[in-house]
């Protein structure tokens, strides 16, 4: 090959890289998704899109980059499967039928009626996260393939090895050839209930990076902006289901306090300490407006809320609310008692009594508290010794909160928690140097 | 795509109410989707007898092979598009509320492939 000719400067490796990852952001998915479609087999389709990149990396420097660089990618990694499914039909017939079909994919999306929901990108994520499926390897297989993520970066979200992340993964594509899951959008009469279960794959990603704060590791904290771009992304595709508008919204407002809610030593800021000009306004106004359509999208279905519009109304109480003091606990209150009708839940039932004790008084909070018996459930979870501790505290009874926070420090899970708790025995100790005799 | 649902016992389940088996609605409908093959109820495990060879010897356990309070009770091999369609039907039987449905899909084996 001669070198390029002056009307044709080799371009810059830099600039090709920085677009190739551009458009490998915002390209894959798509991509991956058409191929598994056409050719019926995931591994086929995600090595012929990594084949495609890594040709992008040879082919653009020389002959410069493509004017449509995705319509590029997508053409020859299209092509890179046909060859590979001949290659295997001469060892195999069976996959002569998947050969020539994809050869005769027209380049045009076919277009279907109105109320249809046609899209690749929505077949794989229904198909990724299918309830026949473990939650778990929902998860993983959705990092993997929706999100792109590599097999070592997956087991990391996980906490296991390189090695049994590949097997689970491996076992799960597997399940879904033998089984036959449908690679589809689900039918009306089933797109609620599997809706539900894609938000809840959804809101577990977004939690898992939103709760693994911002120490030294950058994969899981990235999660939760991975988890919103895809909730946007169900959004615009299937933009008249509340509780997908409804989910975008709350972790929206969850996000918008990201820079607020860990001070400078990476300790915990309770959300009343939290400094609200920290907060991103921004996410805050689309999350406002998410909420609005979620609510508006209810009304004319004549449906009631869900967990996640419920959710959402809390969480925007918050995100509004100009300062701690200034919230409207009372509303809050009222929509947990909902929310734990819709989704019942301990935890539910533990927010919905420090709201009561915000609106009526740490007394009313406490004797909620008794009333709902949260222990059986969740004695072994540090948050309700120190729900129980900090009411105490607040209704001016700080030697009977010391017991609660002490077990709360036993059980708390991370060392900013463990921080804060310690923090308050301290204090409790200093303001009260002989306890008992208040 | 064919599938075999094993109605399987469940003692954990809830009771069993006569009133409540709509077995031939279910069997009707399966029939009217053109997914029927062949099912059947099976007889209980104390009538089950379990045949192994060893060493060239037929060896004869009059029950099954293992000791469990959850036994086969019944079966229904069914064609239908995907495991979706099979999941829908075996929620419809009502051992699915009696006791437990497990939809295995079928292994074809390719004989002189």
């Amino acid at each position: 090959m001669p070198a390029p000719g002056p009307e044709q400067p080799p371009t810059a490796t830099t600039e090709v890289s920085t677009t190739l990852a551009e458009v490998v952001a915002s390209e894959r998915l798509r991509i991956v998704a058409t191929l598994i479609r056409t050719t019926g087999d995931w591994d086929l389709a995600k090595d012929s899109f990594h084949d495609a990149v890594t040709r992008a990396l040879t082919t653009w420097p020389e002959r410069g980059i493509p004017d449509n660089p995705g319509a590029w990618l997508t053409t020859v990694a299209k092509n890179v499967a046909i060859d590979a499914l001949r290659k295997a039909t001469t060892e195999r017939k069976a996959t002569k039928r998947h050969a020539h079909e994809l050869t005769d994919t027209p380049e045009e999306e076919t277009t279907m009626p109105d109320d249809t929901i046609d899209d690749d990108r929505l077949r794989l994520i229904f198909t990724c996260c299918h309830p026949a499926l473990a939650l778990e390897n929902r998860v993983a297989l959705t990092l993997r393939t929706v999100l792109g993520l590599s097999v070592a970066e997956t087991a990391h979200v996980f906490l296991v090895s390189e090695q049994t992340m590949q097997k689970r993964l491996v076992r799960t594509r597997a399940k879904i050839r033998s089984a036959n899951i449908p690679y589809r959008v689900p039918p009306p009469h089933l797109l609620p209930e599997r809706t539900a279960g894609v938000l809840a794959v959804l809101y577990l990603l977004f939690t898992e990076g939103y709760s693994s704060g911002s120490g030294s590791d950058l994969i899981r904290p990235a999660l939760a902006d991975e988890a919103i771009r895809l909730t946007r992304l169900v959004a615009q595709l299937m933009p008249h289901q509340p509780e997908v508008l409804a989910l975008l919204a709350l972790e929206l407002f969850q996000h918008s306090r990201a820079a607020a809610r860990l001070d400078a030593a990476g300790d915990l800021v309770l959300l009343e300490d939290q400094d609200r000009s920290l907060w991103n306004s921004d996410a805050i106004i689309e999350g406002s407006r998410m909420l609005t359509a979620a609510e508006k999208t209810l009304h004319l279905l004549g449906a009631g809320p869900g967990p996640f519009l419920l959710q959402a109304q809390i969480a925007a109480e918050h995100a509004t609310a100009p300062t701690a003091a200034a919230t409207n606990f009372a509303r809050i209150a009222t929509l947990y008692a909902r929310l734990s009708q819709v989704a019942p839940s301990p935890i539910v039932d533990l927010n919905r009594a420090i709201a009561v004790a915000f609106s009526e008084g740490p007394d009313a909070g406490l004797a909620l508290l008794d009333t709902l018996t949260l222990d059986a459930h969740l004695g072994e979870y540090h948050l309700l010794h120190a729900t129980r501790a900090d009411l105490l505290r607040r209704a001016g009874r700080s030697a009977d909160a010391l017991p609660h926070y002490r077990r709360a420090l036993e059980l708390a899970p991370s060392d900013p928690e463990r921080r804060f708790l310690q923090s308050r025995i301290d204090q409790g100790l200093y303001s009260n140097p002989s306890p008992g005799s208040e | 795509m064919r599938y075999l649902l094993l109605i399987v016992s469940d003692p954990a389940a809830p009771a069993y109410i006569p009133e409540e088996d709509n077995i031939e609605e279910w069997v009707a409908d399966l029939e009217r989707r053109g997914a029927a093959i062949v099912g059947d109820r099976l007889r209980p495990p104390s009538d089950a007898t379990t045949v192994t060879v060893r060493d060239g010897k037929t060896i004869l356990t009059d029950g099954p092979f293992t000791e469990s309070k959850e036994w086969i009770a019944g079966f229904d091999l069914i064609d239908v598009d995907n495991l979706d369609e099979a999941i829908e039907l075996a929620a419809a039987h009502p051992m699915a509320r009696f006791g437990r449905v497990e939809v295995r899909p079928l292994w074809p084996l390719e004989l002189g492939a």
